[in-house]
């Protein structure tokens, strides 16, 4: 589907197990650069462990993953986020009895924070600035998916893995997060999202790939398939054609 | 309204309970005593905290359960006695300066030698057994044996007197309340370490990993910090601060047997989980929670002593099953 060179991460034929337990079957993916790639699925079809396997925090019994051209297949976690992959869990992985500004200095290099950065960042999240030196314990949950995504982008990051953002958040939250990984996407980051919202995924995503029981079982265009009513029926059970 | 205040209030209670202690012992034993015996508490719990901090941390950022820890002391408490022999022109000298200087030196040997023996020790055993909390049990165990042995081979079988130097053997009197000098040499060093901690968990980058990585292992590797070579830091630091406690420890006692660590296990465990798995903070309230009711409950019945700390525990779990200040609250 993508050319080589135009792709960031490339997972071919990945199988992940978690003790006895197989979950993916042979992942073949592709996010290129540049682009939003929404990850579907249905519950338990194996995208989280999909972004885990990635990260290095499942280790892949089989299969290539290559980011930029090298494999990072078998690499410890911290070496893979060292090569600018940033990670955002679907428990959002916020620290609590730090303060809002540790959580985010933890993501910054030696030198801590860039201000040009941290400005834009805190310009698309200002809630964050106001609860800056409060335990990251204290804040609502949509507070924390800011500051999970915050922390994710407060450096430069050349790939980031999202997981379900807009969980349990409230409409208008949601459309807070939505606005900053559009601002995101105008700046060309590459991002690979899991996401269960469907409208969320059409307003962000260019690409889209389609899990069921631990494999892929389509990739194409995001558009293509808002608008393709039995397409969506037959891989979410949904109906959400574009102008409906 | 009432939520939030029923809220703040159950935030800070925990604090209360300290004060609290303190405060309802003095009708039960007039002020001259309970001077006395809160200060006593006081420089207990300091003692007790230098080796419980260590082990809160390396329990907090790994769940690494090190029943060896007391051996650490053990080896504090030896290497003091063969610090200080040799100085003994020293510190049986009638001069502070000379006193403190030998004890200073002891200090620093202790924390070296307990500290490099950590490293050995993670290095080969520790490294072995992460993430598998049985054979941790086992091989912790297994290891305090040995060092402990090593210890009688090295030092003999035989319990070595170790009195305190010149000027630290009187008291002073606070009022009409006398007060071991020592006490005072320890609660100040205590502190110290305490304040050296406290600066380094919360005004330092290795501080903020260790702090978030008690909280979430995972994060801090998603977010590029290798966990196992802060933990290395981590466990070589805890060991060094047991050494620290076995020297403040022997010099107390005055008398050094290869039991030493052992005498203190049971307490600085008893401290560890009322604090809060992991939490510095909540081990330092513990440890001062176990020395004060050590100290009032041996005056006040001393039948009760020994199990005293055990009722502590038991009331704190009941109270809050997690510790006093759990690590993950939120």
């Amino acid at each position: 589907m993508a050319e080589a060179d135009d792709v960031l991460l490339r997972l071919d034929d990945v199988h992940t197990d978690i003790g006895r337990y197989k979950i993916l079957y042979g992942v073949s993916l592709a996010a290129r650069r540049g682009r939003v790639t929404m990850l579907l699925g249905r519950n338990g079809a194996g995208k989280t462990t999909t972004l885990r396997t990635i990260m290095g925090l499942w280790k892949a019994r089989a299969g290539r993953i290559a980011f930029d051209g090298q494999s990072i297949a078998g690499m410890d976690t911290p070496d893979i986020a060292q090569l600018g992959i940033a990670y955002v869990p679907e428990y959002m992985g916020i620290f609590g009895k730090l303060t809002v500004r540790e959580n985010m200095l933890l993501a910054t290099g030696a030198q801590g924070f860039a201000k040009d950065n941290l400005d834009r960042v805190l310009a698309w999240f200002p809630a964050l600035k106001l609860k800056w030196a409060a335990a990251a314990g204290s804040l609502s949950g949509g507070q924390k998916q800011m500051l999970a995504i915050a922390r994710a982008v407060v450096e430069q990051r050349r790939l980031l893995l999202v997981d379900e953002p807009t969980k349990g958040l409230s409409p208008v939250m949601v459309d807070q997060l939505v606005e900053a990984l559009l601002d995101l996407k105008d700046e060309h980051t590459t991002i690979l999202l899991v996401e269960q919202n469907f409208r969320v995924a059409l307003a962000i995503g260019d690409d889209v790939a389609v899990m069921d029981q631990g494999r892929i079982v389509h990739s194409g265009d995001m558009a293509a398939l808002g608008g393709d009513e039995k397409l969506q029926q037959h891989l979410l059970g949904l109906s959400m054609a574009v102008g409906t | 309204m009432r939520r939030e205040w029923l809220d703040r209030l159950q935030r800070w209670a925990p604090y209360a309970v300290t004060p609290l202690i303190v405060l309802a012992a003095l009708p039960a034993m007039g002020l001259t005593a309970w001077v006395t015996l809160t200060v006593a508490g006081l420089t207990m719990g300091m003692m007790l905290f230098l080796v419980a901090s260590g082990l809160t941390l390396i329990f907090g950022l790994m769940e690494v359960l090190n029943f060896a820890h007391a051996a650490f002391v053990t080896v504090g408490a030896f290497v003091t006695v063969s610090v200080l022999g040799p100085l003994v022109g020293w510190t049986t000298e009638p001069s502070l300066p000379l006193n403190l200087l030998a004890l200073l030196l002891a200090l620093i040997a202790a924390a070296a030698a307990s500290g490099a023996l950590g490293f050995v020790f993670e290095r080969v055993i520790i490294r072995q057994v992460y993430g598998a909390p049985l054979r941790q049990i086992l091989i912790t165990i297994g290891a305090l044996t040995v060092i402990e042995q090593l210890v009688i081979v090295i030092w003999g079988p035989e319990a070595i007197a170790l009195p305190k130097p010149a000027t630290l053997r009187g008291s002073v009197f606070l009022g009409a309340s006398p007060i071991e000098t020592y006490r005072l040499v320890a609660l100040f060093v205590g502190l110290a370490v305490a304040a050296a901690m406290q600066l380094i968990l919360t005004r330092t980058r290795i501080g903020l990993v260790v702090r978030a990585g008690v909280e979430d292992r995972e994060m801090v590797q998603s977010l590029g910090y290798h966990i196992r070579r802060v933990f290395v830091g981590v466990f070589v630091a805890g060991t060094a601060l047991a050494g620290m406690g076995g020297m403040m420890w022997a010099q107390y006692q005055t008398l050094v047997s290869s039991q030493i660590g052992d005498s203190m296990l049971i307490l600085v465990f008893i401290i560890v989980i009322i604090g809060g798995l992991g939490s510095v903070g909540g081990c330092f309230i513990g440890a001062i929670l176990v020395g004060l009711t050590s100290n009032y409950v041996g005056f006040l019945a001393p039948t009760l002593a020994l199990g005293s700390n055990i009722l502590l525990m038991a009331l704190v779990l009941l109270w809050r099953p997690r510790g006093l200040f759990p690590i993950g609250e939120q």
